[in-house]
């Protein structure tokens, strides 16, 4: 089993998450971070005072899924936040050692 | 420690329960007189009451609050709360009666304290056509929101406790003489300053202190070097629009009447505000590239305060120059004399209300028009483009005596508490956040 763990930009989340759904992926946890790349971040001034603003607001999202199918997931998501402007982010995948789901108890690629 | 630190609060309170019950005892009502008392004043009156109260609660405090950082918002709003209860109160119990009673030149008496001796009756030789009590209270919310103004100068730093105690200092030591001289028959009334609703007693006055607080707290952890972009600009809008329309209350009902001159004073205000918004807008767009919405709303704030004394003596079109004035000069003070002297005036209590205070004073003896003050026992009052350009020089009298004033007893009173207690909170706290460590409260 592989976490799949990605940075995109906000307005992606919508198409991200239909692109998964699409690949079979039916469940995901998304929170907002902030972050930065390549991508600057830009100045806000305020009565005379100048503030650099370097993070800048992204989702990060993370997919359970099994091993096998790691790379059409990562494919998926992908193409789905890609823009071709700085910023689009970054896919890392991880091993998991265990997965739990809660309710029944069901172990490993059961709970995925 | 903590025992230590509330100790002298403690002392100070039951003195003043003490002293309240012995002077408190025996409500006088004396005997009705005829009643001048006028309805339709007295009901315009009483709404102006609420309009200023509102200014202050919520008004400042949301204007204030969505401008510091998020830890230090709760924090901000307590110190327009705390002023508010604590100015009513010390204002009812000897602060109206030490400004508005009597006629020293330098301060009143004690004859109305707690209101004693007044009758349902009664009626202020200041405000012949309204309730006593309510004239009162009127000029409570005045001393509310002057003394809560100060706070923006010290705000994300001062300690809770310290501040408590400089409201109640502040109150009587520098807004009460102040008040007294201007509007209470003191030596600048006698001297014939014209402020109408507060350029000198309320805006000069909370500039000034907020400078030398400043100075004397010192600069906030980080500045110059952290991101201390405001928390929430859409609270602070907000304020300014309870503000801008509470200040009709403050400058209208200045004329203790509802009549024309109040309405004159209501549409003049609402012009600089509106001016002084644009103004600073454009400067903006010229020098930054792009209007902000902290600079429209400075620049309306900044023009009403700028019009605040001139409301009631200067005609409708006046109130543009002066908040076209007010907008470049205000501008200029928050953006380019603050980085030059170098002083954290957190939230621009000196660079709006100080040099706008200032401004609309001197304006004041530039723009006074004796047609729009003339009344039953005053042929009116004139400034320089009315045949009489005197009266800037006495304009500027009070301004300086005001400076001096008030910058003085802030300094003393601010070196005097800070042998009782720490006026900031130690750095740790600091950079935890004041709501935290000052309420034990945060927002979520």
């Amino acid at each position: 089993m592989k976490l799949v763990i990605a940075v995109i930009k906000p307005f992606k989340l919508d198409e991200v998450r239909d692109a998964l759904v699409a690949v079979g992926v039916h469940g995901m946890t998304a929170s907002e971070v902030k972050g930065y790349g390549r991508q600057k971040g830009h100045t806000e001034i305020y009565r005379g005072a100048e503030y650099a603003v370097n993070f800048l607001p992204k989702i990060r999202i993370e997919v359970a899924v099994p091993s096998d199918r790691v790379e059409a997931v990562v494919d998926a998501i992908t193409s789905a936040a890609k823009t071709g402007q700085i910023g689009d982010g970054k896919i890392f995948v991880t091993p998991i050692e265990q997965a739990i789901r809660i309710r029944t108890g069901e172990t490993d690629v059961d709970a995925l | 420690m903590k025992a230590d630190q509330t100790r002298p609060g403690r002392i100070a309170a039951c003195a003043g329960i003490a002293l309240s019950l012995a002077i408190a005892a025996s409500p006088a009502f004396g005997q009705g007189t005829v009643s001048k008392i006028d309805p339709a004043d007295t009901a315009w009156m009483m709404g102006a009451s609420g309009l200023v109260l509102m200014m202050t609660i919520p008004g400042l405090a949301l204007f204030y609050c969505g401008m510091v950082r998020k830890k230090n918002v709760l924090a901000t709003m307590a110190q327009s709360l705390v002023c508010t209860a604590l100015c009513s109160l010390l204002w009812f119990a000897f602060g109206y009666s030490l400004t508005f009673e009597g006629d020293g030149p330098w301060l009143g008496t004690l004859q109305r304290a707690f209101m004693r001796g007044t009758s349902m009756d009664a009626t202020s030789i200041f405000a012949a056509t309204i309730p006593e009590v309510l004239f009162m209270f009127y000029q409570m919310t005045f001393a509310i929101i002057t003394v809560a103004l100060v706070a923006g100068s010290v705000a994300d730093r001062m300690r809770f406790s310290a501040f408590v105690w400089f409201v109640a200092g502040w109150l009587i030591f520098a807004y009460v003489p102040i008040a007294h001289w201007v509007w209470g028959g003191g030596f600048l009334a006698r001297a014939g300053v014209l402020d109408f609703a507060g350029g000198t007693v309320v805006h000069l006055n909370a500039g000034v202190a907020g400078l030398v607080a400043a100075y004397v707290v010192g600069k906030r952890y980080g500045y110059g070097t952290d991101n201390f972009a405001p928390y929430d600009l859409s609270l602070a809008v907000i304020g300014t629009g309870l503000l801008w329309v509470g200040w009709f209350g403050f400058n209208g009902g200045s004329a203790f009447g509802a009549n024309s001159r109040a309405a004159f004073a209501i549409i003049t205000t609402h012009l600089a505000a509106s001016t002084g918004a644009l103004t600073w807008m454009l400067l903006e767009w010229w020098t930054r590239g792009k209007p902000s919405v902290l600079g429209m709303i400075s620049g309306a704030v900044a023009g009403l305060g700028t019009i605040t004394p001139a409301s009631g003596f200067v005609l409708p079109w006046h109130g543009i120059i002066i908040g076209l004035a007010a907008g470049c000069i205000c501008f200029w003070a928050c953006t380019s004399l603050k980085l030059r002297l170098g002083y954290d005036d957190s939230l621009d209590v000196f660079g709006v209300h100080g040099v706008g205070g200032a401004t609309g004073t001197l304006l004041t003896g530039v723009f006074a028009v004796a047609a729009v003050s003339a009344g039953p026992d005053s042929t009116g009052f004139s400034g320089l483009i009315d045949g009489n350009p005197g009266q800037v020089l006495v304009q500027l009298y009070a301004v300086v005596a005001v400076i001096l004033w008030s910058g003085a007893v802030s300094f003393v009173l601010l070196k005097v508490i800070a042998l009782l207690v720490p006026l900031r909170v130690n750095q740790q706290n600091e950079i935890e956040g004041l709501d935290v460590t000052q309420h034990g409260e945060a927002l979520q």
